[in-house]
């Protein structure tokens, strides 16, 4: 493979943006599974679900960013109703039921994949927008301008979320909760609502991620496979409820992604989260920044 | 009553010399086309219980070994010619061999966390095989078969037989499980691994033995598929839908029991192709996915629960096998 | 305990009940049952979808003079879904469940890979529907191929005798890691040597791959002359619109080749300007070079009908083939008065057929004996119009000698 410092720079450049990006999708399963405890494996699934649905308001005509943002409470209250379905079925009977929570969250994700498949077909969809297919000069690099927009979204959410967790009443009742939930109890605030509450957000940040999917790339119904990796990737390789790791984590995934695609090819590239995914439970379980 | 032989045995004997005579019969071909599949769930099914069901550990990596298992096939066929059953036995010891090694590296690993590891294999042995250009990478191989051994007409009809032969094997293998020692240590770490642990089991020698034997037999289940579609590529033979399928079946038939897998997949398995044929190959997606959910939440313990409550209306502990 | 063994007669019982019944078959034996599956969703659907207008034209066409045979012809399809994966089971079920008599393969390389072992095993007649080398390992004697090419040659020697005739020395290959553009570059490569062309980059990528900025990027940091890119579809549009989106480089002056998909007419209005420059493969265009008997009526009947199916409106590229295949079945059929595969196959071998694409001869290995293959270059694309495509000069012939309109132009001159 062709090596130079310029490809080099171009790539890590790449891996950054791509990097943040992953980070925003992968922020929403933070809160559910690292603070939550929740196994949400349908995450990437209820991400690609949101894409869909920015597709459907793209092809009325609404701009990709203002349908993600007015997807948010909307996803909003199917987390909170995902949430408390999920909650009386089965976290409120025991840890025996842990299992089949697990094999609940698998199934809904293949029913949102195939509801998807039903819908839409297993076509690849897009949405075109202004900044679209136009890119950034800088020097002999361009820079697509949709990646330059994924990552300011991106990080603008993330940093949201972040303040949100650490300054508000509720968010630091969320990490209370996810440390303990007795004490909590005793100070009279309800753990149940708080973890719903919690959840919702975390689904309605999925939504405008899911926004930002589409706007990077053509999506199709089975991409959520190809997403578990990472996102589980990014919030393990964070350590579980850390929010500022999740964005360490997103761009050191990012950066890899792209450096391998650049020195190995891209018929390697889907195996580096994966992979990653490995090493970190084999050498370091509770990540780099993990409670 | 006591007999010489025990009930199970018979059944299964009788089972096998009905499926000799279907294949030596007139039925048309398509049925032994579709029957394939059913048996090769009810492999899969079987094969993931002893991990899940016994032991407690979710797997969603089945498709890692169903897919290794038709590599491994695949790389014996193309370098030496090896006839099926060679191919399946390297298949066996293939898996085995990986089944045992990602149990070393996972199981230290609880619950969710083991799941996701095991769809990591998945991928990573899908991108390994697609980058092998011998084996055909992403594009895929296609073979040609050798003539069926007598006295089958067809091939078709020959690999109905021979999985119909794995079939059993798989569940008299999960039975012994169930009713031996290692069934009841399974048991016992299921429950509580440090109680049992704390009481001489030894759970990690256990839990590698059920990964190695789970996974070889999954292996079995795939070393015939590259004969059985004459072509074999990456993407639909690391499916995740094997992985799904074989956990619902369980699930649905209930995880219990030796024969829960077994039901389950030949109900799930036969409605898909039921449905397949009729309607769509997306609809049977859906109804593996929502018959799982709905089983999950309304009847964990599923069918064989829901008959085991019809037959004793006060709560029972289980039976005796 | 004797409860286990009756449930084990219950469930083998179950499973033989289950399945014994064969599903019911068409009791008359009237209409001739020609099967197939074609790509109508996934990533060849949209001229998947095109092409079955195509062959139902011909049925229709077919059935109005009474059939054949004094038959009606009945044509069954099923969607592959662009898929490999599917193709083997649904021919399996067309074969024993539905019972036809006659079979055409999938559109395109990909699906139609998957089958070549089946028909070969079972010595079936398989008419093929565009695709690209795919019988040079099962060397079935009983596959024809309809599709204007035969070899890697006949597709790469008018890409090559561009960069030729522009005097240039590297190239860049950019192939999809599936059986139609692994066939195409395998054989582009070895022409590319024989002419002594340097490689300066080589990449296999994944057909999943969705973002190519990164090889892009590479590509334009190897500086070649030549580009030769082998994808389908969906890669197709998305290379198109990475070139488009961060550039790859003034050393370029020849790019496209063995892209699927860019003869589309939602792509190319989609696409629009973005096509300007690029070089790719065609079998039909508007121009004068083009007017074969019987294709520009067809053309009128399909796109009147095309509107209604909402399929691609032009149908320059799959339909008049498939309709043209149909009447190779035809003519083989009346002529044979036969549904006997190895008498069908004896006719089309030693014939030539007259179609609406012209005469078509068939030579080794099921291709056409003589190939057609145009390298067309878009120039004075404007976005999102889609009629600017039925009028010469949109799509230039550039090669082969025998049928160019126009000279090519180099990549970033015909980009204005």
């Amino acid at each position: 493979m062709i090596f130079s410092f310029q490809l080099l720079f171009e790539a890590t450049l790449f891996g950054i943006l791509l990097g943040c990006f992953y980070a925003a999708v992968s922020i929403g399963l933070s809160v559910a599974f690292g603070l939550l405890d929740v196994p949400h494996v349908a995450h990437p699934a209820v991400l690609v679900l949101a894409a869909y649905c920015t597709y459907l308001l793209g092809s009325y005509g609404w701009d990709p960013i203002l349908a993600g943002l007015a997807l948010m409470p909307v996803f909003f209250l199917f987390g909170v109703a995902l949430y408390r379905f999920y909650y009386e079925t089965f976290e409120k009977r025991g840890t025996e039921a842990g299992v089949r929570g697990l094999a609940f969250f698998f199934g809904i994700a293949f029913i949102i994949e195939v509801g998807l498949i039903l819908a839409f077909g297993v076509d690849q969809r897009l949405v075109e927008a202004d900044y679209i297919g136009k890119s950034l000069s800088f020097g002999e690099m361009r820079v697509p301008l949709r990646m330059l927009l994924a990552f300011g979204i991106a990080l603008a959410l993330t940093a949201a979320l972040t303040l949100y967790l650490s300054k508000t009443f509720t968010g630091r009742a969320i990490k209370a909760v996810a440390q303990d939930e007795a004490a909590l109890r005793l100070m009279g605030a309800d753990p149940v609502r708080i973890k719903q509450w919690a959840f919702g957000i975390a689904t309605a940040v999925t939504a405008l991620a899911g926004a930002m999917l589409i706007i990077i790339g053509p999506v199709e119904p089975m991409l959520d496979r190809v997403y578990i990796g990472r996102t589980f990737c990014v919030v393990v390789l964070a350590g579980l409820g850390s929010m500022t790791g999740t964005l360490a984590a997103g761009l050191i995934l990012g950066i890899s992604e792209s450096i391998v695609l650049m020195h190995f090819g891209a018929s390697w590239a889907p195996a580096v989260a994966f992979g990653l995914l490995l090493v970190v439970l084999g050498i370091r379980p509770q990540g780099l920044f993990g409670r | 009553m006591k007999l010489p032989v025990s009930p199970f045995w018979i059944g299964a004997a009788a089972t096998t010399v009905l499926a000799g005579m279907l294949s030596l019969s007139g039925i048309n071909e398509y049925f032994f086309f579709a029957a394939y599949v059913v048996l090769q769930f009810v492999v899969l099914c079987t094969a993931w219980n002893i991990l899940g069901g016994y032991a407690g550990y979710v797997n969603f990596g089945t498709a890692a070994f169903f897919g290794i298992g038709a590599y491994t096939s695949v790389v014996l066929f193309q370098s030496l010619g090896a006839p099926l059953l060679v191919q399946m036995a390297a298949a066996a010891a293939v898996t085995g061999l990986l089944g045992f090694g990602t149990g070393l590296l996972t199981l230290r690993l609880r619950g969710i966390f083991y799941s996701i590891a095991t769809v990591a294999v998945i991928f990573i042995a899908e991108t390994l095989m697609i980058n092998w250009r011998y084996v055909g990478g992403a594009t895929g191989l296609q073979l040609l078969r050798p003539s069926p051994m007598l006295p089958f007409e067809t091939y078709t009809r020959m690999l109905f037989f021979i999985m119909v032969v794995l079939s059993v094997f798989a569940v008299a293998i999960a039975r012994y499980i169930e009713i031996s020692w290692i069934g009841r240590g399974l048991r016992a770490l299921r429950d509580t691994e440090e109680a049992a642990e704390c009481n001489g089991v030894p759970t990690l020698r256990l839990k590698l033995l059920a990964c190695t034997v789970s996974g070889a037999l999954m292996g079995l289940a795939g070393a015939p598929l590259p004969m059985y579609l004459s072509f074999l590529e990456p993407a639909s033979s690391f499916s995740l839908n094997y992985s799904v399928v074989a956990l619902a079946g369980a699930i649905i038939g209930g995880t219990a029991h030796w024969i829960g897998p077994a039901v389950g997949a030949i109900l799930l398995a036969s409605v898909q192709q039921i449905v397949t044929v009729t309607i769509s190959s997306e609809m049977n997606v859906l109804v593996v996915g929502v018959l799982l959910v709905v089983f999950v939440v309304a009847a964990p313990d599923g069918i064989l629960g829901l008959v085991r409550k019809l037959r004793r209306p006060r709560a029972a502990a289980g039976s005796p096998p | 305990m004797k409860s286990f063994a009756r449930r084990w007669f219950l469930v083998a019982g179950a499973l033989a009940i289950a399945f014994g019944v064969s599903p019911p078959v068409a009791q008359a034996q009237q209409p001739i049952k020609i099967g197939h599956s074609m790509a109508l969703t996934g990533g060849l659907g949209a001229a998947g979808k095109a092409a079955l207008l195509g062959l139902q034209m011909w049925v229709e066409d077919v059935n109005a003079k009474g059939g054949l045979l004094g038959r009606k012809v009945e044509l069954i399809t099923y969607d592959d879904q662009s898929s490999p994966a599917t193709t083997p089971g649904i021919y399996t079920k067309l074969l024993d469940v539905d019972k036809v008599d006659l079979l055409v393969a999938p559109y395109a390389t990909v699906p139609t890979g998957a089958i070549m072992p089946l028909v070969k095993q079972r010595g079936l007649l398989l008419m093929g529907n565009f695709s690209f080398q795919v019988n040079a390992k099962v060397q079935h004697d009983m596959w024809f191929n309809n599709a204007p090419w035969h070899d890697a040659s006949s597709w790469s020697d008018s890409y090559f005798a561009i960069a030729q005739r522009f005097k240039l020395k590297t190239v860049a290959f950019l192939v999809a890691d599936q059986e139609f553009a692994q066939n195409l570059g395998r054989g582009a490569k070895e022409i590319a040597a024989r002419l002594g062309l340097k490689t300066v980059y080589e990449q296999n990528y994944p057909p999943t791959t969705v973002d190519f900025s990164s090889m892009i990027r590479a590509i334009r940091a190897a500086q070649p002359d030549i580009v030769y890119v082998m994808s389908y579809p969906n890669d197709s549009v998305a290379i198109v619109r990475s070139v488009n989106e961060i550039g790859v480089g003034s050393s370029v002056k020849l790019i496209g080749g063995g892209m699927v998909g860019l003869q589309n007419a939602t792509v190319m209005e989609s696409l629009g300007s973005m096509l300007n420059g690029w070089v790719n493969y065609h079998s039909y265009a508007p121009e004068k070079t083009m007017e074969f008997p019987g294709v520009k009526a067809f053309l009128a009947r399909y796109a009147k009908k095309a509107v209604e199916a909402k399929v691609d409106p032009l149908g320059f590229y799959l339909p008049p083939f498939n309709y043209a295949t149909g009447q190779m079945i035809e003519q083989a059929v009346t002529a044979t008065k036969s549904l006997d595969h190895k008498v069908l196959a004896k006719y089309i071998r030693e014939n030539e057929m007259k179609t609406i694409v012209g005469d078509i001869r068939y030579g080794k290995e099921g291709e056409w004996a003589t190939p057609r293959v145009l390298m067309v270059q878009f120039r004075g694309v404007v976005d999102k119009n889609v009629e600017q495509f039925r009028l010469p000069g949109k799509q230039v012939i550039v090669g082969p000698a025998k049928y160019m309109t126009g000279e090519a132009l180099p990549f970033d001159k015909a980009r204005k």
